[in-house]
């Protein structure tokens, strides 16, 4: 025992520590659903997993895709000449094809608006790797980013777990839907000066990961503005950028530097991902794309870390290049996103639940249930949530897990469960909702 | 081994990966207390820089540092980040002088970025690995298309055996694909893989890792945790086992990307072991010993020892005798031990490859100290797939290295292309005995290829290379001779060969030859090449 414990020791602070994040409710959700998984016909009582926002609206159209294009596919008689050359490919640059249509893809999503200079496109292991390389190249163990809550729950993990990095969080008011503006932005930031912290950026996550919302030009700019003037980085998560389902459309921080003539690019970073918009999760594809050489050549580096399969990239650099079924693609994943959408907002709505107003984006929605709760605690908003996971049978995430300041709230993924499902989901919360009865509508 | 290599600098223990201001304090320090200034200036000088250097880490630290095991003005000093006070469990991380390091002049302004980021733009960019890899790209040999491009003997990759490899895929093609979960179905998109997928491709790498190693030892798939590529299961049980600031005892030559793997992100240091000639460079527990009490007068913790075997750049085996030794040393030590084991499907000689796994059993408490790193890029001959393993009988590093792989994941539909091709057992075992074989006719062929040229390689029986003593050729014995030749054969020659310098090898005029990506055609232009450089060595001497 005591040569066990000895043994114990000698692991280092990050093996040990809880930077990992994954002892948080946003985790035990998955596990509640893990041991007991909704199924229409083989388990109609099982937890609906509503905790996970994926993509898996189009899958038949890539299915299609794939099932007529067997040259897409190494591992086919049509596709398997190209296997040598491909199996042996692990330049960190990546295939020179596979870059540039990543590039037009991330153009087209952008309404073709701006252009991406392929050179700059630098793998990583999905969106977590991308995050997590970006601040190892821009920052040092100690220094801070501002971070708008609430925010994406893993970028505890993401962004300050190995690199040794704080977040600084930028407070959203449900007051005004929370809406980032740039007055609460230069809040933060000097608060932490104050406390003598060294903020070395500010990250956006646009479509906004719980809230569902885009932001606007205007605050765009003044972002832009912000960031330029002290001389700090401006990381734009956009990996939710083609789940815009409104008639707003997205406006990339990409669009925002051609229209602004005194901005530093060496300042600007985008984060990307093929794991939301396209439903390719498993593909693990993360981009970083920098304006900064000198963050390009270090990302590059890196990449090292997190490669993207070479056989991923000769099937993808195919189902991208395809602009039909892009374009195709885009245009229903939107149709097919904002149905879903609108079914359960409009269906809760009836029943008295509010979902946040100007929701145009994303794969879930941010639900307020703080009529239902007994006080306005986060105690109680956790209590609420056990009784959703345990009793109704949903994991929906909690509000708590994604450090805003209000109890009630509650993120709900609406994305990844078939239309059958998704019925018996809305159900389940209506149902719940009634029988609770709301505490009126004052308060809110 | 994807293309990063910093330059081997004179002295390994200065290379400071973030200290870039800290640099330019010491190294002229170093030369004026060695006497270069004078006595008198060589007391004085360094005493008053000291006094600033602490004066300046004064004013930006925080608190007393109790548990930073690092001495305030040696080789890694670094300094916090203003902020660093407000999150306790970070006070013991050594920071880097980020404020000190700016990028180049950009036109709105400097733009500070990170010191890692910095230490790229700094040094590396042009070593001999890099620049040899950049030549074979712009001109890359081709026997009718392009005769006289530079042949590529720099990269350890596997061609030998890729069209067993496409067979197979050609034949099981149908099976590998859409309809019922295959490569490219649902299960192979989604990434919420069901846990009982991802234990399928446990399974099945378990499996062939264990057919590997002549099946004398079974791998259990629990103990397994997957990478995209070797590369980040090095990292990440640098991650596991070290502190920033802590180090790895290394034995050279020692493969390159170990400078980026072990220590870039990590802040961890690698306290390389010579391993000598007379030796066949073979490990010397002597040398680990007196390594390890060196680091420790110098106050740096040594965390663990990581070998690679088959080794690389030489080819050696570990003997049973010396993984038993080295399991003694690390139990003495109370160190860990990361066995690098990714080329043991690669062997092509006579003696037998032994894995820790096979020296280490379930009853052992000294299990807890084992970790073995493996892959499909060598024995598989698949780089591109980036499929690592970490193998370990730890169940905490396992718990953490878990965690740590969500940064690094291997691409489901490829997970499920290899669940098929490993699970054909009838293919592995041929995959594996005849890659074998045409490993050893090439090695056999090329090494009496360079033997008729008067150049010795030490007797080598794993691997895709051979490791040369050309230090005959060499115009002074010592690195700058060692490059000077290095140069020759790449612009002379052309050849793109790995010099000994670049591995960290403490004996210049060493250089790596790898094979594996020629056909057998090639070598006796190779060899005539190599001729042209060798007389002309010889004539200037």
């Amino acid at each position: 025992m005591e040569k066990e414990n000895r043994s114990r020791q000698v692991l280092s602070r990050i093996a040990t520590n809880d930077q990992h994040g994954e002892n948080s409710p946003y985790f035990h959700g998955w596990y509640a659903y893990e041991r007991n998984r909704f199924h229409p016909t083989q388990n109609p009582q099982g937890v609906v997993q509503m905790g996970l926002a994926e993509n898996q609206l189009c899958f038949d159209l890539v299915e299609k895709w794939i099932k007529e294009n067997p040259n897409a596919s190494i591992c086919t008689r049509e596709g398997a000449n190209k296997f040598k050359e491909i199996a042996i490919f692990q330049d960190y640059h990546g295939l020179k094809e596979f870059t540039h249509a990543v590039a037009k893809f991330m153009e087209k999503v952008r309404g073709n608006r701006v252009t991406f200079d392929p050179d700059r496109i630098v793998m990583s292991g999905g969106a977590t790797g991308a995050n997590e390389t970006i601040i190892f190249c821009l920052a040092d163990p100690g220094d801070a980013f501002l971070v708008p809550s609430p925010y994406y729950p893993a970028f505890g993990r993401d962004l300050r777990w190995r690199t040794g990095v704080q977040i600084a969080p930028v407070d959203c008011h449900s007051s005004n839907g929370f809406r980032l503006t740039r007055a609460a932005v230069e809040v933060a930031y000097k608060k932490a000066q104050e406390s003598n912290i060294n903020v070395k950026g500010l990250i956006l996550t646009n479509p906004s990961n719980p809230l569902g919302t885009t932001l606007d030009m205007e605050t765009l700019k003044s972002l832009v503005a912000f960031v330029t003037e002290e001389n700090i980085h401006l990381i734009c998560d956009e990996i939710y950028s083609a789940t815009v389902f409104s008639s707003q459309r997205f406006i990339s921080v990409a669009e925002v530097i051609q229209e602004l003539e005194h901005c530093n690019r060496d300042l600007i970073h985008i984060i990307y991902s093929l794991s939301k918009d396209l439903g390719f999760p498993g593909f693990r594809v993360g981009i970083v794309y920098s304006y900064n050489d000198i963050v390009v050549s270090s990302a590059r580096k890196m990449s090292s870390f997190g490669l993207v399969s070479s056989q991923t990239q000769h099937f993808l650099t195919s189902l991208l290049s395809d602009e039909e079924f892009v374009d195709n693609f885009l245009s229903e994943s939107k149709k097919r996103l904002a149905k879903r959408h609108h079914d359960f907002t409009t269906g809760l709505e009836q029943v008295g639940i509010s979902c946040l107003k100007g929701s145009n984006s994303g794969l879930f929605f941010w639900m307020d249930l703080g009529p239902l709760l007994k006080e306005q605690t986060f105690e109680a908003e956790l209590k609420l949530w056990r009784v959703i996971v345990d009793d109704v049978r949903l994991n929906v995430s909690p509000g708590s897990s994604f450090h805003g300041l209000e109890p009630g709230w509650f993120r709900v993924c609406f994305a990844n469960v078939d239309d059958q499902t998704a019925e018996v989901a809305l159900e389940r919360i209506r149902t719940f909702v009634l029988d609770n009865g709301k505490k009126g509508d004052e308060g809110r | 081994m994807t293309r990063f290599s910093k330059s081997r600098s004179s002295k390994p223990e200065q290379e400071a990966r973030g200290g870039g201001a800290a640099m330019r304090v010491i190294v002229p320090l170093q030369g004026v207390v060695q006497g270069r200034g004078g006595l008198v200036l060589g007391s004085i000088i360094p005493c008053v820089l000291f006094y600033f250097l602490q004066l300046y880490l004064k004013r930006n630290r925080n608190d007393a540092d109790s548990e930073n095991e690092q001495n305030p003005g040696g080789p890694n000093t670094t300094t916090r980040s203003s902020s660093s006070g407000q999150l306790p469990e970070l006070d013991a991380i050594p920071r880097s002088l980020s404020r000190a390091l700016l990028s180049p002049k950009s036109p709105s302004g400097p733009v500070s970025v990170s010191a890692r980021a910095n230490g790229i733009v700094k040094g590396g960019a042009e070593s001999p690995y890099n620049v040899g890899l950049k030549r074979v790209k712009e001109d890359p040999y081709d026997e009718l298309a392009n005769p006289n491009g530079v042949i590529q003997l720099g990269l350890a990759e596997n061609k030998l055996s890729l069209d067993l490899v496409n067979e197979w895929l050609v034949e099981n093609a149908r099976e590998a694909l859409l309809a019922g979960g295959g490569e490219l179905g649902i299960s192979g998109i989604a990434t919420y893989q069901p846990f009982d997928r991802l234990m399928e491709f446990k399974v099945a790498v378990a499996e062939f890792m264990s057919q590997v190693m002549e099946k004398v030892v079974s791998f259990n798939p629990n103990q397994i945790v997957l990478t995209a590529g070797a590369t980040p299961a090095i990292e990440i049980l640098s991650f596991c086992l070290a502190d920033s600031g802590n180090a790895f005892l290394v034995p050279t030559p020692y493969y390159p990307g170990f400078d980026r793997d072990v220590k870039w992100r990590t802040g961890v240091e690698i306290i390389p072991v010579p391993c000598r000639s007379a030796d066949n460079f073979n490990i010397s527990i002597t040398a680990l010993d007196r390594a390890f009490i060196q680091a420790k007068k110098r106050g740096l913790k040594v965390r663990g020892i990581i070998v690679s075997n088959p080794s690389n750049p030489v080819g050696n085996l570990l003997s049973q005798e010396t993984l038993y030794s080295l399991l003694d040393f690390a139990r003495e030590k109370n160190i860990h031990i990361v066995s690098n084991e990714i080329l043991a499907g690669s062997t092509h000689g006579s003696e037998e490859f032994v894995s820790m796994a096979e020296i280490i059993n379930q009853e052992d408490l000294d299990r807890n100290r084992v970790h073995i790193v493996y892959g499909l890029s060598k024995d598989l001959s698949l780089p591109g797939f980036r499929v690592g393993v970490i193998y370990s009988f730890n169940n905490e590093v396992l718990a953490a290295a878990k965690k740590l792989a969500r940064f690094s994941s291997i691409s489901a539909p490829t997970q499920r292309l290899l669940i098929s091709m490993l699970s054909d057992t009838k293919f592995v075992q041929k995959f594996i005995k005849v890659n074998r074989e045409r490993l050893q006719k090439m090695y056999v062929k090329f090494v009496a290829g360079l033997k008729r040229l008067g150049i010795e390689c030490t007797k080598s029986n794993g691997g895709f290379y051979c490791w040369a003593d050309m230090s005959g050729l060499i115009s002074s014995y010592s690195e700058k001779g060692e490059l000077e030749l290095w140069d020759k054969l790449l612009n002379i020659a052309k050849i793109n060969v790995t010099p000994g310098s670049s591995c960290h090898c403490i004996e210049p005029g060493w250089f790596r030859f790898c094979f594996s990506t020629l056909t057998e055609k090639d070598i006796p232009v190779v060899m005539e090449r190599i001729q042209k450089v060798s007389e002309i060595c010889k004539s200037r001497s």
